[in-house]
């Protein structure tokens, strides 16, 4: 268990430091990306823009550059080159809105997705299947943005039934919070039902030809009893590690478009904001974040695929 | 009693009232080839206390057989005929919920390979207890106990802390015992055993075999033992039916079938054992060609395309009756029994033999 904490954190320290680096760069690489020359106007004289660059640090080799923004990231005084405010503050105020969307949307999808995924399972070929086979390819392939603009138009514009985006801290009022989350999560589930279901689905079929399932059934069990106990049991292990890195994108600021559409204010939208105006500090914190998630969260999956699986053992 | 006198007073008896009486079975699936006849007609008995082998290449059938007894190759795409009348109820026919509650309880099964057979995320003692459970109301701990009492019927040291383990944990022969002490958990008046050496070295087959024997003398249950190893079915079998391409080609008692054998077929799969008491063969005697395709199985007798002695009456199926003199002694061939002793006899000893 120590080895496997220590390799752990070692790996998340690896993949943080990669992710950072390579974000750094990628700015670098943008046309048009001087932030001084953005940051003094248009209209600036050469002065103003050289004045800048050296009060910023811009004019500094890029290794030094790299350093001193890890620096201040890690203390807390990273400022954002836009409205040079402080980036960890800018994000504390999203993250109650990208955390009601993700923890939200993840249970959602998480049920959906192994409730039409047993039920496709089970009527394997039927009418239901079908049904629930087509409901999935419409709802991977239909991007969030529109399923969000639409379901916008619609619900909140024609009919009023929910609110026309915006956020409403649980802390000011449950009631109106829930009214305000219902479409995002909705809509952000969709993509994770339709794809959870499918490899539910196909994961059912391939272990209810499994030897032991056949076993069980030779015992007189019911057959409910082997399609839960037996089939769903060992079928839900994989969709227990493709939930938690689902789960640690959406949390890390990965669910960019549905927080635009419905203008939540969360993590995801600043980022979203931030790349727009090539404001690197908060692109590289945000970024850093979502891997953060992501490495703890498969180490957390790996936990539990121990627990769910006896013949796994940490390493 | 000796052994050979007791196989055939069994042999005798079956008629009157059998265990298990399956009459005329077929089953056929469906499949995009077309439908495939598996099971063709098969009739055979069981008596209590009787081990009956099914002995076959794979694809005769044979398993099917075992598993549709149980209801387990029920499906959208096949279908059934016939009857198999056990404790008064035809298992053919019988409901889904009616066949739930045999199975496991009064007909259990033990399957080919035990590395597989078991849930591997459940522990051993959990899957026994699931299954006396679900036929019985008895608390858990009780069950569990029970549990415990099974595995060291089966011979599995320190059963207390098996019961805690979980499949991967176990050896091969040590999962195959608890596969047998999970089919002998509510006492089955019949045991249905796949192939249940096969995944198995020889040390833990005999072993195996052993407990079956045992559980026939100390329950007196019936045996249908499903295996194409002939070593294994002289070893433990009463009574022996031998299938080919969805038929039973030949049917006797152990001794009828090892020493006056009646079907070239049984001849060639009695060719093609290793034998350390003979001359060593430079190669082992082999059946040529492969068993038919039972979706488009050749009129006339099935063995027919694979068999040297077939003649022009072969392409009449030959039906399956008494031909060589004993009641119980059953085969499908056109050929006269005397003949059928000359040509079996290849070098010394029983083999299949070649086209004069």
């Amino acid at each position: 268990m120590t080895r496997f904490v220590v390799r752990r954190l070692c790996s998340m320290a690896l993949v943080l430091f990669a992710i950072s680096v390579l974000t750094f760069l990628i700015f670098q690489a943008i046309p048009n990306g001087d932030p001084a020359q953005r940051m003094a106007g248009r209209l600036s004289s050469p002065e103003t823009v050289a004045a800048i660059r050296r009060t910023w640090g811009f004019d500094d080799p890029l290794w030094q550059q790299y350093l001193t923004t890890m620096k201040k990231i890690f203390t807390g005084e990273v400022i954002s080159y836009t409205q040079q405010v402080n980036v960890l503050d800018e994000i504390r105020k999203g993250l109650p809105a990208t955390l009601s969307l993700a923890i939200g949307a993840g249970i959602l999808w998480l049920v959906l997705g192994v409730l039409f995924g047993l039920l496709s399972a089970v009527r394997a070929g039927g009418l239901t299947d079908r049904g629930l086979t087509v409901l999935a390819m419409v709802g991977v392939s239909t991007p969030v943005f529109l399923l969000g603009a639409v379901a916008l138009y619609f619900l909140a514009f024609k009919v009023q039934l929910f609110p026309n985006g915006g956020y409403v801290p649980l802390t000011q009022n449950p009631a109106d919070w829930a009214y305000h989350m219902i479409l995002p999560w909705l809509v952000l589930s969709v993509l994770y039902v339709g794809i959870y279901s499918r490899v539910l689905r196909s994961n059912m079929l391939d272990t209810m030809s499994d030897d032991f399932v056949r076993t069980a059934r030779a015992k007189g069990i019911s057959e409910r009893r082997v399609l839960v106990r037996h089939v769903l049991r060992n079928s839900l292990i994989p969709i227990v590690s493709l939930w938690s890195l689902d789960f640690a994108a959406v949390i890390g600021g990965g669910a960019i478009l549905t927080e635009s559409v419905f203008n939540l204010q969360g993590v995801g939208q600043y980022a979203a904001e931030s790349i727009q105006q090539l404001d690197v500090p908060p692109v590289m914190v945000i970024v850093m974040l979502g891997a953060f998630f992501v490495v703890v969260l498969s180490a957390v999956t790996d936990v539990l695929f121990a627990l769910l699986d006896p013949r796994i053992r940490l390493t | 009693m000796s052994d050979v006198d007791r196989s055939s007073s069994l042999a005798k008896s079956g008629g009157r009232n059998p265990l298990l009486a399956v009459e005329d079975l077929r089953v056929a699936f469906r499949t995009e080839d077309g439908l495939v006849q598996a099971v063709d007609g098969v009739s055979f008995h069981v008596d209590a206390g009787e081990v009956l082998a099914i002995v076959g290449e794979s694809g005769s059938g044979k398993s099917v057989t075992g598993m549709t007894l149980l209801g387990l190759t029920r499906s959208h795409n096949a279908r059934f005929e016939g009857r198999a009348a056990f404790g008064g109820r035809d298992l053919v026919g019988a409901s889904d919920d009616e066949l739930r509650r045999i199975r496991g309880a009064e007909i259990a099964m033990v399957f080919q390979d035990p590395m597989t057979g078991l849930n591997p995320v459940q522990r051993v003692g959990k899957q026994i207890v699931e299954q006396i459970r679900a036929h019985e109301d008895v608390s858990k701990d009780a069950a569990l106990e029970r549990a415990r009492g099974l595995l060291e019927r089966v011979g599995i040291p320190r059963p207390t802390e098996r019961l805690r383990a979980y499949p991967h944990e176990l050896s091969g022969g040590m999962r195959q015992r608890v596969m047998i002490a999970m089919a002998l958990s509510c006492e089955p008046r019949l045991l249905i055993a796949d192939e249940p050496t096969t995944a198995l070295d020889v040390t833990i087959q005999a072993q195996i075999l052993e407990e079956v024997r045992r559980m026939r003398e100390e329950t007196s249950a019936g045996v249908i033992l499903i295996t194409h190893d002939l070593g294994v079915v002289a070893d433990v079998a009463d009574r022996v039916a031998v299938m080919y391409a969805g038929q039973i080609v030949e049917q006797g008692t152990l001794d009828e079938l090892f020493y006056d054998p009646q079907h070239p077929y049984t001849w060639g799969l009695l060719g093609s054992i290793a034998r350390v008491d003979r001359p060593r063969p430079t190669r082992l005697p082999a059946i040529a060609g492969t068993p038919p395709s039972l979706a488009d199985p050749p009129h006339g007798c099935r063995f027919r395309p694979r068999c040297p002695h077939a003649f022009a009456q072969c392409v009449e199926l030959p039906p399956l009756e008494a031909r060589a003199g004993e009641a119980g002694h059953l085969d499908r061939c056109w050929l006269p029994v005397a003949e059928k002793r000359e040509k079996r006899r290849v070098g010394g000893q029983i083999g299949l033999g070649e086209a004069a």
